[in-house]
């Protein structure tokens, strides 16, 4: 029975019902305890993360849920697909890293209880439990409830310091989240009068290329793209990435973003697979592309560490939505479309590991030093040598140089550009490339330069946390060694499964 | 006129004088009384849609109801987390745009 509850459906539940039952427990029990929940929720949660990713992969389906037991359409469904497995690692993965790293930067507190740090555990536990349901929420409405969960568990995440400019930058991101969130809603509510239901399978079999469809999809994917910063909808994004504390930028830039990318692929491959829209996929390319030549040049430009950092997520965020032009064809199951999107989704991967490790560096790098003024990195390369060698891992996977994932991500793009001839995005593939050279060089060049006079660090930075920095960077890099072949685990639960071997 | 295609026009306008406020007006209060706007017009478009499952037959389609209220609990949040960061940002600076920062 292709619609009924899968083995492992329980499974499901748990990756929602794990972090939701720790932010509960934190606001129960107060501050003192809620390091404590996190990190014994974060083994647990990365556990079942393995458990749903190992169960698609063993049964080579979809995990099904069915809440309450009532079926699509009067019930809502959890879907857990190759795509969702691999976000669910990447996720759980990062969150456990960021905690190991977060530990120092936000101790239990010895005496009454502080803000911060009951804040900051609360919010990472929420972030992660609003993740897993966006990427196994099979029910275009429970996704909207899932993507505003996000955004009030990150919007938080940018002012826990309190200060004006994070504060100001958090308004200016909720306002622009809100936006698109409503957007968002007001393509779901055309879609439910069109179609009479929100299950992503039963619309997909039921749209039509119609009005309706059209303004429907355009509208929430017009709200997604403001969530997912793409170019021109990115102003909020550098001030609140690069005004975060280091552990929540890593999470923000790492993983909030991807979220809304991940619905638009849900909404564009799975909702609306038929339908053709090519002129409309060339027109996110396009928005893609300007992203990475504007986010690099502007990147290449700043005088702190942080907002470079900020920027290159913009840049780099343009290389996801490049994906479109490329999979969207007018014949499922197209080789090099399916080379494409694979690409893509490597390249959300990949991204997440590489910008969380940067972030990380960046943010052990301010604290050594007091600032992160790129002009004033000289010798930290000395005294901070994992911690930067950690950000140059990280910055080979933007550059897109082997090994890392970022290489396979691009080169899947480039080949897929190449084949399809669709050129022109092979050329912005590799600009980009080259500029984000550019930026990663100019940082690592000041970094092992020698100091003019001897560099003197503010506090000592633990080993243990720059070690956590290395081993993220580490994943990234061993994406790298993926086939350079479309995924068999992403596939799963995709129609039109083609193969193709890249030569 | 049917009574549906009022409602549904009325919801356009809302969304329409909301969209026009949330990116034109440089008050953040402003900025969020245009997002509740929104919310409401698309909050009339699920009661629309809802009246439209009557017409087929059912007494009135219980679905959009349900995800009205949800709705309404979410953009309610959303106004108090944005209300309580902006009275943070008054606190502190005395400004109510975001204007001073670029």
């Amino acid at each position: 029975m292709p619609n009924s509850a899968t083995a492992g459906g329980f499974l499901l539940v748990l990756a929602i019902v794990l972090p939701v039952a720790g932010v509960l427990l934190s606001v129960a029990l107060g501050g003192r305890q809620a390091e404590r929940i996190a990190l014994i929720i974060m083994p647990a949660g990365l556990a079942v993360a393995v458990a749903i990713a190992a169960g698609v992969w063993r049964s080579h389906s979809v995990l099904r849920y069915f809440v309450g037991g009532w079926d699509p359409p009067l019930g809502i469904a959890f879907r857990a697909d190759g795509l969702s497995s691999v976000m669910i690692v990447t996720a759980a993965l990062l969150i456990c890293g960021i905690g190991l790293f977060a530990r120092t930067q936000f101790p239990t507190p010895r005496g009454a209880e502080t803000r911060t740090s009951l804040v900051f555990w609360t919010l990472l536990l929420a972030v992660w439990g609003a993740l897993n349901a966006v990427f196994i929420g099979g029910d275009l409405f429970n996704l909207y409830v899932a993507l505003e969960l996000l955004t009030f568990a990150a919007v938080p995440l940018v002012c826990l310091d309190g200060r004006a400019e994070t504060l100001a930058a958090a308004l200016r991101y909720l306002l622009f989240a809100l936006l698109g969130s409503i957007l968002y809603l007001l393509g779901t509510v055309l879609l439910y009068g069109a179609y009479g239901t929100l299950d992503i399978v039963l619309l997909s079999s039921r749209i039509r290329a119609e009005p309706v469809a059209w303004t429907s999809v355009s509208l929430m994917t017009a709200g997604l793209l403001a969530k997912a910063a793409l170019y021109p909808l990115h102003l909020w994004l550098p001030p609140a990435h690069a005004g975060a504390p280091a552990p929540a930028s890593a999470i923000l830039s790492g993983l909030v973003v991807k979220a809304p990318f991940f619905l638009v692929v849900r909404l564009w491959f799975d909702v609306m697979p038929r339908l053709p829209e090519h002129a409309a996929a060339q027109v996110l390319g396009a928005l893609g592309a300007a992203a990475i030549i504007f986010g690099s040049v502007v990147a290449l430009r700043q005088a702190r560490l942080k907002l470079l950092i900020a920027y290159s997520t913009v840049a780099q965020i343009g290389y996801l939505f490049l994906m479109f032009p490329l999979a969207v064809r007018p014949e499922t199951g197209h080789p090099w479309a399916t080379v494409a999107w694979t690409g893509g989704v490597l390249q959300a991967v990949s991204h997440a590991f590489a910008k969380a490790a940067m972030f990380m560096a960046a943010g052990l790098i301010a604290e050594a030093l007091g600032h992160d003024r790129v002009a004033g990195l000289a010798g930290i390369g000395r005294a901070l040598p994992i911690t930067v060698f950690g950000f140059g891992l990280g910055g080979l996977s933007l550059m897109g140089l082997p090994p890392s994932g970022g290489f396979v991500a691009k080169a899947m793009l480039l080949t897929a550009a190449v084949a399809e001839g669709q050129w022109w995005w092979a050329v912005i593939v590799l600009t980009g490339g080259l500029l984000a050279g550019g930026y990663v060089f100019l940082v690592l060049a000041r970094a092992l330069a020698d100091p003019i006079q001897p560099l003197r660090l503010l506090t000592t930075v633990s080993p243990s946390r720059q070690a956590v920095v290395v081993a993220v960077a580490l994943c990234a890099v061993v994406l790298g060694f993926v086939p350079l072949r479309p995924s068999e685990l992403l596939q799963i639960g995709r129609p039109g499964i083609a193969m193709v071997r890249l030569r | 006129m049917s009574s549906a295609t009022l409602y549904g026009l009325c919801g356009a306008v809302l969304v329409g004088l909301g969209l026009f406020g949330l990116i034109v007006h440089p008050q953040l209060l402003r900025k969020i009384l245009a997002f509740n706007l929104i919310g409401s017009g698309v909050f009339l478009l699920f009661g629309v849609v809802a009246r439209k499952g009557a017409a087929a037959g059912f007494g009135g389609d219980p679905v959009p109801q349900a995800l009205v209220i949800t709705g309404l609990v979410v953009a309610f949040a959303a106004t108090a987390l944005a209300i309580a960061l902006l009275l943070r940002l008054f606190e502190q600076t005395g400004q109510v745009t975001l204007r001073s920062d670029g």
